[in-house]
């Protein structure tokens, strides 16, 4: 079963997820950002960078968080190259994106993948909030719509992990349009049976809320995250007030009824296995 | 045609409270209006206007975002601020309009979805991306126009048509200039500079392929002679209405598939 090429493929993205790693470490110092407490780089990376002390969920990269998720070897790279044209000729907008690939090894915000989890083939995309804090750009929205094609056209499963802070401003509309494109794609998607399972993580805000992520058959959603339409300071800004502790985390948004169930990173695998399993041949064998 | 302008001095223009608002429109355009409030699920939203009338003579659904002209209107109808409430009746209504083979006409003018801590909880995010995702395959003609300001995901929710409409002074963007200059430079003060970054005006977006079409207004702006631009608004509407009308349900979802697939695509290092 593991041949050459699953051998290479498992390698390829194992030294991604590695690289990924690495940069999250980077990240993290040698305090949790979330209970302060000191915290070795080593203890992250076994905990999948979650906090031993408070569990606080720490950001992962696309590579990384593909190689948590999918069986060795199963993992293959859709669109790899695809990456933003600059639409709109945004003054500095290309150095920026220079500046971002080689400081994150990625070509755009959003990593897709076919793969298999526990033996069953879907196809899984991941939004990266190291490139351009997981914004939507043309690009990102493209590679999430042709990944959805790839799912509706493979009668496969489809699994996506948000973590954005909304639109890119300097693809302006046409960032923009990405909601309404993702979101008819998955029109087509939903018409022919497919699943699509929808995992938000932190943040999980803007456009990327009011499209595609709020419209998984399941939505879970890690602890702990920020998921919301409008972001908190805005909101406090409108109201002229603060928001109460909790005021759109994960909890909050499962007990308002817009996620069915927020589940640790340790959990998240079995979870998402459990659930394709349920959903095989369209839910119609056994 | 009027004379060339800045980008910042059509916002202006385009939030001019004078400008024919959707009941400008309702009135003078259609005839038999009947409002449909609330969602059937939790509440009514007075920031968007919703209901059956007749197009020249012919049943259609209306549905527009409102601004008042008074502080008491604004407040009423939230300063065209829509809440989930409200996207959730213009999805009931576009849904029974399909059951009924009646059209579907948008008029957009909005700052944007409220953003406030009970639209939140009641799931902002949700009604929009649900909007966005049922229009996307509605079998009945939709039309969209934006007459005035268009921002973000909240106009969008109201905008995946077969056609999208704007008047020659409205402005579509991703979100407010003002919020862009924040977001961007920290600094809402530089928001007539991202007036003329963001490629916001009616010209720029026929120019990307976010519209397909352009209503004139009279020289100035439409607030100084509302008439005239209601007249080549409902020129325009009956025009592509006429057109749309010959399409089978199925083609008019199709080709609206179609028309966004295509927005944005990127062409370089492509596979």
């Amino acid at each position: 079963m593991t041949s050459i090429f699953a051998q290479r493929r498992q390698k390829l993205l194992a030294m991604k997820a590695f690289r990924d790693g690495r940069t999250h470490a980077a990240a993290a110092g040698t305090v949790c950002p979330g209970c302060g407490q000191a915290v070795s780089a080593s203890a992250l990376a076994q905990a999948q960078y979650v906090c031993p002390h408070c569990g606080y969920h720490l950001p992962l990269g696309g590579y990384y968080r593909l190689s948590t998720i999918l069986d060795a070897g199963s993992f293959r790279e859709l669109n790899a190259r695809l990456t933003s044209t600059d639409p709109l000729h945004f003054p500095g907008y290309q150095a920026k994106l220079e500046a971002a690939r080689k400081k994150t090894g990625l070509n755009e915000a959003v990593v897709t993948a076919v793969g298999t989890v526990d033996g069953r083939k879907c196809v899984a995309g991941v939004l990266d909030g190291r490139f351009f804090l997981g914004s939507m750009s043309a690009a990102v929205g493209e590679k999430i719509t042709r990944a959805i094609e790839y799912a509706t056209k493979n009668k496969l499963p489809l699994i996506l992990f948000s973590a954005s802070g909304g639109a890119r401003m300097q693809e302006g509309i046409l960032s923009l349009m990405q909601m309404a494109k993702t979101s008819a794609a998955l029109a087509r998607f939903d018409e022919k049976g497919g699943f699509f399972l929808s995992i938000m993580t932190n943040p999980t805000t803007g456009g990327v809320t009011a499209s595609f992520a709020s419209l998984g058959d399941v939505i879970l959603a890690e602890p702990g995250a920020l998921i919301g339409f409008a972001g908190p300071r805005v909101i406090e800004q409108t109201i002229g007030q603060k928001l109460p502790e909790g005021f759109q985390r994960a909890e909050f948004q499962m007990e308002h009824g817009f996620v069915d169930a927020v589940v640790p990173r340790s959990e998240l695998r079995a979870v998402i296995s459990r659930l394709l399993a349920l959903h095989e041949k369209g839910g119609r064998n056994g | 045609m009027a004379e060339p302008m800045t980008a910042a001095q059509r916002v202006t223009i385009a939030r001019n409270c004078k400008r024919p608002n959707v009941q400008d429109i309702v009135s003078g355009l259609f005839t038999d209006f009947f409002i449909q409030r609330g969602d059937r699920l939790a509440g009514e939203d007075e920031s968007i206007l919703g209901g059956i009338a007749r197009f020249h003579g012919r049943p259609v659904t209306v549905i527009g975002t409102r601004k008042g002209r008074t502080l008491d209107e604004n407040l009423k109808y939230n300063f065209g601020m829509p809440s989930p409430e409200g996207y959730r009746k213009a999805l009931r209504l576009m849904r029974q309009a399909q059951k009924f083979h009646r059209p579907i006409l948008t008029f957009i003018d909005t700052p944007g979805a409220y953003p406030g801590m009970n639209a939140e909880e009641r799931g902002q995010g949700e009604a929009i991306a649900r909007n966005l995702m049922e229009m996307s395959r509605l079998a009945v003609p939709v039309i969209a126009t934006v007459t005035g300001e268009g921002n973000s995901g909240g106009a969008l929710a109201l905008g995946v048509a077969d056609r999208v409409l704007m008047l020659e002074n409205a402005v579509y963007s991703i979100l407010s200039p003002e919020g862009f200059a924040t977001i961007l430079w920290k600094d809402s003060s530089r928001h007539e500079e991202a007036c003329e970054l963001m490629q916001l005006t009616a010209p720029d977006l026929k120019r990307l392929g976010v519209i397909d079409e352009i209503v004139p207004e009279p020289a100035g702006g439409a607030h100084l002679a509302p008439e005239i631009a209601l007249r080549e608004l409902d020129l325009a509407l009956e025009r592509n209405l006429k057109t749309l009308s010959r399409q089978s349900g199925d083609a008019l979802a199709a080709g609206r598939y179609q028309k966004f697939r295509q927005m944005g695509t990127p062409t370089k290092e492509d596979q």
